[in-house]
This record gives C-alpha cells, structure tokens and sequence, in this order.
C-alpha cells in the first residue's frame, strides 16, 4: 500500500506467460470437466462392484482435481514470486495434511480403547 | 415495561448481573472506576484526547502500534498477576478447617482469567507489539506491507482485551479452564455468561492475531531493503517469519474449535456434547492442534531477541547463524507434530502415544542447539553484564530446567502419573516465564532507548531483574515439589496440612515476584524523570549490529531518509566498519500512509457485537453487525490513504536529528 520496495523482480509484474496462456486455461478445464465427470459416472453406473474401491478412486481423483486447478487456474509454478507461492502452497498441505491425517488417527485410536458401553449402562457399573 | 419488552432490549442481563453483593469485587470495580475517572479526567484536563486521537489511535505507524501493543500487554499483565497473587494468598490458607477467602465459584473464575488474560492479552501483545516495533526497523523498511490492517489488528486485540474485563464487573467470567474444555464449557455445565465473554473475547482478539501474522509475513517476504537476502535476515526477523507462519497455520483451528462450541451453545449442535454422537475429545484434538504451536508462537521471538541480544553485548557475530536459522525452521515444523502430548492420558493407543512421545523430545534437539550457539557465542566474547545480557543469562539457567523437565513430561508413563498435576503446571511456567517473559523483559529494556531515546533507570532496572528471578525461582520450586507428590492443580482448598508450608513459600514468591512487577514500572518512571542523563543522542546507545541502530532515537515517521543498502548479516556493525556517513542532503518526498480511525470504529462495533451476544441482546448484536460490514466496506471506497512527506521536512528532520555515532 505504501513503502513498495524499489527492487521487484521482473517476474514479479506479470507479464503474459506469468497469467496464464489461453492454451494453459483449456487443459485446466478439459481435465477438471474430465475429473469431475468420472466419479460422476462411476457412482451412477455402479460400474465397479466394490463401494470402497469407488470411493477411494474418488479421493484420488480429488486430490488431481485439486492439483489441475492450483497450477491451470492459480498459476503456481516454481517461479511466481521467487518460490514464495510453491513454498507457502507445500507448506499449507503439510499442515492441512498432518491436522486432518493426525485427527482422524487419533480419534480412531479413542474410539477403539473406548470403555464398552452397553445399553443398559447403570447396571453394568459396579 | 412488561417482562418481554425488558427481555428484547437486555437479553438475560438484569440487577443480578452486577456483583455488587461480592465485596472483593465491589472493592476492586470501585478502584477500577476511581482509576478510570482520574485517567479520563487527567487526560480531558490536559486537553489531550485530539494528541491521542489523531497521533496514536488512529496512527498506522508501526512504531506507534507496537508500542501500543506493549502498553495493553503490560496493563494486563497487571491484572493476570493481581489473579495469581490471589490464588497464591487462597492456596497458602485453605488448609484444613479454613476454607480460604475466595469461594470455589470465584476461584474457578480467577485461575481461567489468569490463563487466559496471561496468554491472549499479555504474551501475545508483547511479542506482537516487539516484532511490530522492531521487525520493520531491522529489515529497512518504512512500514509494514498493510499499515491499516494493522491498526485494525490492535484495536481488535483490544477490543477482546476490554469485553475479557467487563466480565468482572458485569455477569462473571468462565470457570472451565483456560482452554475452556468440553464438554465442561457446554451449555449444559456452563449455563452462564463465563464463557460467552471467554469465547466471543477470543474469537475478536484472534481475527487480529490472525491478520497481524498475515502482515507481518508479508511485510518480511517483500518489504526487505535492498541486498537483504534470507539468508542475511537477522535472527529475530527470521524467528519473526516463523513464528507469525505457525500463527497463520493454527488460529484457524482454534477459531473453527471455538466457532463449534458457540453452535452448541446458540443454536443447540453436538458436535462437543455427550449427547447425540458429540465428541468432546474433539475439542480437546483441536484446541491443542493450535495450543502447542502457540507455545513456540511465542518463545520463537524470544530466542530471536536473546540470539540479538548475546550478539551485541557479547560483541561478535552470532555464532553458527545458519545453524540458528535451521534449528528455527525445524521447531516450527516439529511444533506441529507434537500437540497430543496434552492428553497422553484420553486413551489413544501405544502407537499413537509413542509417536507423540518421541516427536516432543526431538524438539529439545534444535532447541539445545540454539542454547549451545548462544554459549559459543558469549565464549571468549568480550561480554558487557548491562541489564538485557543480564536477562539472557537468566533465561538459559532458567528455561534450560523447564526444558528438561518438558522432556520428563514428554514420556507417555512418566505423564499418566504427572498429568493435571501441579508438577505439569510449574513445567509450563518454567518455560514461560523463564523463556517468554523474561525475553519479553530483555527486549523492552534493550529496545525502549530506540522507542523513546533514553534508557531506562538502571537501578529499578537490577530491582526488576532481582525481583523475577530469585521470585521464580522462590515461588515456583515449591510447586515442582509437591506436583512431583501428586498435588493436583486447579484446587481451591487442601486436606493434608504437611503441604501448607510449600504453598506458604510459593506466595512468598509470588511477592518477591511483585516487586519485580513494581520495580519495571520504576524503572519506566525513574528513567522518565531522569531522562535528561540517559538520553541516547546517538541512536545507537549499545554498539548495535543491526539496522535498527542505524537510525536515531527515536526514529522519524519514515524510519530511514534513505532506505539503506545491506552487504553482511549484520548490517549496521559493517556500515560503521566502512565508515557509513549519514547522507546530508538531496532528500526527496517519502510516500507513506496516512492515518484512519476506520479499525478504532470497526474494532468498536466488534466489542458491541460480542457483548450483544454474551448477553443474548440480539438488537445489538444485529446492529453492531450491519454496522461492521457498512463499515468495512464503506472503508474501502476511502481512496485518500497515502500521503508525501516532503523533501523540506524530511531534510529539516534529518537535521534536527544530532550527528550519528560512527565507529571505525
């Protein structure tokens, strides 16, 4: 807002490459429709006979989906602001990935060593 | 008026909110009011509400917000330390037959405002109010990336400040902990205000912590002057960096963990309930993903700030700097894997115990590493004994203990017996105080000359140190003893009086703390009154090393007439190497950014908001929120936000400015 520093890196203006070719925006969108149609296709066909398998396909094509648009749509690359954008975009998935991953191992941890507890819980304390 | 017309208009507050019938709270809200009186009417008298409107609220000077930070932090820690000398007292005489002075009711209240007051409002306005003074000064820059956020930053931590004291006086605050654990602080155990006011002063304080942290990390990445590379950073704007990365990476877990609990206190969801599937442990999981984090949010800095420190007064470069770097890096990563060793005792399994076990003792790894850098770096130094090296000292005595006792902590069975111990308690208070506080204590002494150009008294100066030190470690020991019997923290009267004497002697130390405590604000008056014989006319009153030093004292709104050009890690040492001379003409028009209320009026509305809805007065809670959106919008139509300094007055400040001290 005020003090801009005097000494940007040229990369640092965009220039056309740096926001994106027209070429770059049609694979983004021919992969993101595609990725989005399959899990579409695979839930309606019911062409794999295993749910879990369905689903895990579905996660997997997610996280592609995720990766299409930061790079088609969000431009990060290993260059856009000195490596600062790739740097702060690992560094958010670790983070996302060890808060989600180390809840869900947890809980499930607290939910195996649970205390049983059946219905009629009074009569079974003792 | 009909009952339901007084219940749209106050929502469930009424006569019997206000504790009049509480003498020891009618007694501190009278003091409190005569106070306040005598300040509003000292200021009024001295017609210097348009001085403070138009040079320091509205300010976005970082220099200003920084040391606004610091003047809320230390007015809470007043407060937290009046709450821990209460319990102390409490503690030291319930035995047996006497039950104490303090009703458990008020008691449960005391320890969660201490926890919370301590951390929220004093820990993380010192640490953001130094980074914010000091961080812009070191790197060269004229201000942070946004000025106004920043403003709007402290008014916000503010604002969570006073709706956090207004529950003394109005209604009462949560008795649930500091970290207010479900489902304890459900509605269906917590019925009142308590921890309405603990949550909604929270959620406001953390907006600002949050956009604090995005700022400073911007303000690091683009705003260094030229040929500072990352790797010629100084150490504290490095410790800066990471600590204000992990502070954008986990208040947004803390706000969602919060912003749950309050759909279950509002609208009746069970996410943390016992009922209908709620998992409480959820947000035990939660709370902690941001809670130890927090820890190195904070004492990051610290080290920052001894790693700047030991340099200069030890006269050398820091040694491994690299080192120092990566070990910085490292605890910021491992930070995040660590926070279950909180609840070792919930239940999870050996492997998931374990794994959180070893995590949290790989940390003192890094952590030693900087302790050793620091000792080499002191090692054959020609080492000046002034008052921050003496802190520096203390801290590695001090905190090198809390560190080990952490890493007994860290061993899942050794926890199963200490955990909710007051062993556990005296561990986090090693730390803090011997690693936070007496950081933040060496940073406003080393520092205040730059904010203020005189030093502080040196006398009330040793008063203060002498009084934290031999305090801690008096106050504090006692409570490793008997936490290490199995005393049990958070209790308000005791049975077995061969206890007695320990907490007799820990309320000793709380008052050998408290002249501590007084012995800084003397030190603050005594180096007022004699300001005169402890001016720094150089601007460099400690052979200083960093760029800060380089610019007088205290430094021009635009910092630096010139925004210098690094060539070392420590800047200014080779500027005064090279024989810098300051430039005495050919200044031109600085551009900097120009003052607005818009984050007093938006940080306001938010107090209005959070007070609305601790007391279910839903009109204003709905007012206040249009209000802020009106606001925060109208705000950015404002297009007159710049302004120029011109060239005239920046050359008759420069030259105002004494002659700076250069070394050969």
């Amino acid at each position: 807002m005020s003090t801009r520093p005097v000494h940007l890196a040229p990369e640092d203006h965009g220039t056309a490459r740096e926001h994106g070719s027209r070429r770059r925006y049609r694979i983004g969108v021919a992969l993101a429709i595609l990725l989005t149609v399959i899990p579409f296709w695979l839930v309606m066909s019911g062409a794999l006979p295993n749910a879990a398998v369905t689903a895990a396909i579905i996660f997997a094509l997610a996280l592609v989906q995720i990766v299409v648009h930061v790079v088609s749509f969000l431009h990060l690359d290993t260059q856009s602001e000195g490596g600062w954008t790739l740097l702060a975009f690992l560094f958010t998935a670790v983070i996302v990935v060890l808060t989600i991953g180390g809840s869900v191992w947890v809980m499930y941890h607290l939910n195996t060593n649970m205390m049983p507890m059946p219905d009629s819980a009074p009569s079974t304390m003792r | 008026m009909t009952e339901t017309t007084l219940k749209t208009i106050f929502g469930r507050l009424g006569w019997e909110s206000f504790p009049i019938h509480e003498p020891i709270l009618f007694g501190t809200f009278v003091v409190v009011a005569l106070l306040g009186l005598a300040i509003v009417g000292a200021v009024t008298w001295f017609r210097l509400w348009g001085y403070l409107w138009k040079e320091w609220f509205t300010s976005v000077d970082h220099k200003k917000i920084g040391i606004m930070y610091v003047i809320l932090g230390i007015i809470m820690l007043l407060r937290g330390f009046a709450d821990a000398l209460m319990m102390r007292a409490q503690q030291a005489i319930a035995f047996g037959a006497n039950e104490g002075y303090l009703p458990a009711h008020h008691y449960d209240q005391i320890f969660t405002a201490h926890g919370t007051i301590m951390i929220f409002f004093v820990a993380i306005p010192l640490v953001v109010g130094l980074i914010n003074f000091v961080m812009p000064l070191q790197i060269g820059a004229r201000d942070v990336a946004f000025p106004f956020l920043n403003n709007l930053s402290f008014w916000l931590t503010a604002a969570g400040a006073v709706l956090t004291m207004t529950s003394l006086f109005i209604g009462e605050f949560a008795r649930t902990g500091w970290l207010s654990y479900a489902p304890l602080a459900g509605l269906a155990y917590s019925p009142d205000t308590g921890v309405d006011y603990y949550l909604w002063s929270l959620q406001i304080a953390g907006v600002g912590t949050t956009l604090s942290a995005i700022n400073m990390v911007a303000t690091i990445i683009k705003m260094r002057a030229p040929g500072m590379t990352m790797m010629k950073l100084p150490v504290f704007c490095w410790t800066a960096l990471c600590s204000n990365v992990l502070a954008i990476a986990i208040f947004p877990a803390l706000t969602v963990a919060f912003f749950l609990l309050m759909l279950d206190r509002y609208v009746g969801t069970n996410f943390f309930t016992n009922e209908l599937g709620g998992a409480p442990m959820m947000y035990w999981n939660m709370v902690w993903i941001w809670g130890h984090p927090e820890v190195y949010v904070l004492v990051l800095p610290a080290f920052g700030i001894y790693s700047e420190i030991t340099s200069t007064f030890a006269g050398k470069r820091l040694f491994g700097y690299t080192s120092m770097v990566y070990a910085t890096v490292v605890i910021t990563i491992l930070s995040y894997l660590v926070w279950l060793h909180h609840f070792f005792t919930m239940g999870a399994g050996p492997a998931v115990n374990s794994f959180f076990g070893i995590a949290t003792m790989v940390i003192s790894i890094p952590t030693g590493a900087k302790v050793f850098n620091w000792l080499f770096t002191m090692y054959r130094g020609d080492i000046r004994f002034e008052l921050p090296m003496m802190w520096v000292v203390a801290f590695m005595l001090t905190f090198v203990v809390g560190g080990m006792t952490g890493v007994l902590l860290a061993i899942p069975p050794a926890d199963f017996v200490l955990h909710n111990s007051l062993f556990l308690v005296a561990h986090f208070h090693n730390t803090i105080i011997g690693g936070v506080v007496f950081g933040l204590f060496a940073a406003m002494v080393y520092w205040f000359p730059k904010a203020f150009g005189f030093k502080l008294d040196p006398f009330w100066g040793k008063v203060a140190f002498w009084g934290w030190v031999v305090g801690y470690w008096v106050a504090w020991t006692p409570i490793y003893v008997v936490g290490l019997m199995g005393t049990t923290r958070r209790v308000h009267h005791f049975d077995d009086p061969s206890i007695q004497p320990y907490f007799v002697v820990a309320a000793i130390g709380a008052l050998i703390i408290l002249v501590g405590i007084l012995g800084f604000v003397m030190s603050i008056v005594m180096g007022f009154v004699k300001r005169e014989e402890l001016r720094d006319t150089t601007g460099d009153p400690w052979d200083g090393r960093t760029l800060e030093w380089s610019t007088s004292s205290p430094p021009p709104a635009y910092n630096f007439a010139f925004l210098p050009v690094v060539h070392d890690l420590d800047a200014w040492y080779d500027m005064k190497a090279r024989g810098y001379q300051r430039p005495a003409g050919e200044f031109r028009p600085i551009h900097m950014p120009r003052n607005t209320g818009t984050g007093v009026i938006l940080a306001g509305l938010s107090l209005a908001l959070g007070f609305g809805m601790v007391w279910y007065m839903w009109w204003l809670a709905a007012l206040s929120f249009i209000g802020l959106l009106a606001v925060a919008v109208g705000h950015t139509f404002n297009f007159k936000r710049d302004t120029f300094i011109p060239a005239a007055e920046v050359a008759a400040t420069e030259n105002a400015r004494q002659p700076l001290a250069v070394g050969a």
